[in-house]
């Protein structure tokens, strides 16, 4: 079962920064001798929009899958909320990933199932709600994200938009502290994808919860984060980390610039 | 002054309750988690069903996440009204707004209701009639897209028919021998015990020949290209309509009947009599090793065999598997290319092209047999 929800006032710009919820301290990826990337260290505080950024093929995707325990460590550490992700069994990573939840880039929600069922897998798995809650929690959450009227739906019968947006609320289902978004606004139209990010800056603003968005919408990144890293093909590893505003204004990395700035590289 | 307690040690949820002439009042204490709510919700239903005014105390909430707000908001809808107090202002104020204004999100049109029994009736013949049709449909492109490669050869997927070729019949070759070699060991052994008791052993390769030759041969190897490739066409094919790869080749231009259905078929049709062939030979070594353990050289049990089958038992069995071959191809690439959406579609289409495989083969072999008799084979 989840753990119980606090609701901690997050930090405001110009207090000191949330307590370290994520660490990843030299991590390396490699599959069959070839190197993804390498030496990735960084943190994630309590509250704060991360914005893993780069560009297509460098690795962002394959970083978030280790940061959640999919993929083991090549070399490095990752720790969720002080708990090694790969150091703990049994129920221990069964109450951690109860604290963290997914939304995946396909949405990845079970075909046989309707949206509603889809939210209340996990409420039912991991939490003794009674199926009048179960199903209640789950509207909620569809609401949430706009999809009240398609509870009833298969994912087979709705748009991929929509499918990133249960995808999103069955990741909200238990309501964890961390949230991880695979390109939550790709494929979104523009009004969705920015209610989208409406709601993650709502999400941590009042709850406290920690995101971490693989992502490289420009428009999306400037709106929602706080802080990202910038992973690079060529350099196989970090090459920025920071304030993504600061970054597009001050980076003098030729390859960050060209990012923030839809220019094609020299 | 009721309270629910828990009996663990560390910070939880309380519910204390209190009714009186002036209504009834519950105070809620801890953090309003998802394993809380999950406790309290039986006993805190029970207490607001009915009360007026009901008076929600949050004052001592410390925590609030969606199933404690679900909780808050269906005591409110039950009791009709109820007046939260004690709910500080921030976010413990933001969850319940928020989940209060997702929850008052316009629904969906519920389920159509269930139909009465004769309109379900009625809606299930129009559907097996509108599947029949279809199926007739796709019978015809397939006869037309197989007429048009005949006039046209060149532009038959050779390498695609050899690869289906190859995983049709190659892969199955084990298995055929194997299950041959089984089926003929176990038939010339039911057959010996009753046969043994009219001295009329030497009969058994007459039985176990003719039985294998014309039917089991071909019905058993149809049953392995039913279960091993019409599920596999099945699946193949329906996962590409459901990734929309059969969409793309029709607005290419491309008619997924030639490309895609017709190389099956004419592999699924030209390994069948191959692989009963082996089930016919793999049975009659099988049957042979069984004599020769009772007694009888094989010189003897080839005797038997010339004088008990000809060729045209063979024939008739080959031209049967072939039958069968294009029957089983047909029924598992409709399968494939019918399918719906989503991966349980692929399942379904799975099933329906074995079942619709072994089905259409005992029917086939209905007909065969009437066939037969009538042309004196």
């Amino acid at each position: 079962m989840a753990g119980p929800t606090p609701n901690p006032k997050p930090a405001a710009p110009g207090e000191p920064p949330g307590e370290t919820v994520i660490r990843v301290d030299d991590l390396a990826a490699r599959f069959g001798g070839r190197t993804i990337f390498e030496h990735v260290s960084f943190e994630v505080r309590r509250g704060e929009v991360f914005v893993i950024l780069g560009g297509s093929g460098c690795g962002k995707s394959t970083l978030l899958k280790h940061m959640i325990g999919l993929y083991p460590p090549a070399e490095g550490s990752i720790a969720i909320l002080g708990e090694p992700m790969g150091g703990v069994s049994g129920a221990a990573r069964t109450a951690l990933l109860t604290r963290i939840g997914v939304m995946w880039q396909s949405g990845a929600l079970f075909g046989s199932q309707t949206l509603a069922e889809n939210i209340e897998v996990p409420l039912e798995v991991h939490t003794g709600l009674p199926p009048e809650a179960r199903a209640l929690v789950a509207q909620a959450k569809l609401g949430l994200v706009g999809l009240a009227d398609a509870a009833g739906r298969l994912p087979a019968e709705i748009s991929g938009g929509m499918a990133k947006r249960a995808g999103i609320a069955r990741a909200m289902a238990l309501d964890p502290p961390i949230l991880f978004l695979d390109e939550p606004s790709a494929g979104l139209d523009p009004i969705t994808s920015a209610g989208l990010d409406a709601l993650i800056k709502q999400l941590a603003r009042d709850l406290g919860t920690t995101f971490v968005v693989v992502t490289h919408e420009l428009q999306s990144i400037l709106a929602i984060g706080d802080r990202c890293i910038m992973l690079d093909k060529e350099a196989k590893g970090m090459i920025a980390e920071g304030d993504p505003r600061k970054l597009r204004d001050e980076s003098d990395n030729p390859t960050v610039r060209a990012f923030f700035r839809r220019e094609v590289l020299a | 002054m009721a309270a629910t307690q828990p009996a663990a040690t560390q910070p939880v949820a309380t519910m204390a309750s209190e009714a009186d002439g002036a209504g009834t009042r519950l105070a809620f204490a801890g953090p309003l988690d998802a394993g809380a709510t999950a406790r309290l919700w039986p006993e805190a239903m029970r207490k607001a069903k009915g009360a007026q005014p009901l008076t929600l105390d949050l004052a001592g909430v410390t925590a609030l996440d969606t199933a404690g707000a679900v909780l808050l908001l269906r005591l409110e809808s039950l009791a009709g009204e109820a007046q939260f107090q004690g709910l500080a202002a921030g976010p413990l104020q933001a969850v319940l707004d928020r989940t209060r204004q997702a929850l008052a999100a316009p629904q969906g049109a519920p389920p159509p209701a269930a139909l009465p029994w004769l309109g379900w009736i009625g809606q299930i013949t129009v559907r097996r009639g509108q599947d029949m049709l279809s199926q007739i449909a796709f019978l015809g492109e397939a006869a037309v897209a197989g007429l048009g490669t005949l006039r046209r050869p060149w532009r038959l997927r050779f390498a695609e028919v050899l690869r289906h070729l190859d995983e049709a019949g190659l892969r199955a070759f084990g298995l055929t021998v194997l299950l041959g070699f089984l089926i003929g060991v176990i038939l010339a052994f039911q057959s010996s015990i009753p046969m043994r008791r009219f001295g009329a052993e030497i009969f058994i390769p007459n039985l176990v020949g003719i039985s294998l030759l014309r039917e089991l041969g071909p019905l058993m190897a149809a049953v392995i290209l039913s279960g091993r490739t019409g599920s596999a066409y099945a699946a193949e094919l329906g996962t590409m309509t459901v990734n929309e790869e059969v969409d793309a080749l029709r607005i290419m231009g491309i008619d997924p009947i030639a490309w895609l259905v017709l190389p099956r078929l004419l592999a699924a049709t030209l390994v069948m009599p191959i692989l009963a062939l082996l089930m016919d030979l793999a049975g009659l070594i099988g049957m042979g090793v069984v004599m020769g353990t009772l007694g009888y050289p094989p010189v003897g049990v080839i005797a038997q065999l010339q004088a008990a089958v000809g060729l045209n038992d063979l024939a008739g069995g080959l031209f049967k598997a072939a039958v069968f071959g294009l029957s089983i191809g047909l029924v598992g690439c409709r399968a494939g290319l019918g399918a719906g959406r989503g991966p349980r579609a692929v399942g379904d289409a799975a099933t329906s092209a074995v079942v619709g495989g072994i089905v259409s083969i005992v029917l086939l072999d209905g007909v065969f047999s009437i066939l037969f008799y009538r042309l004196g084979w």
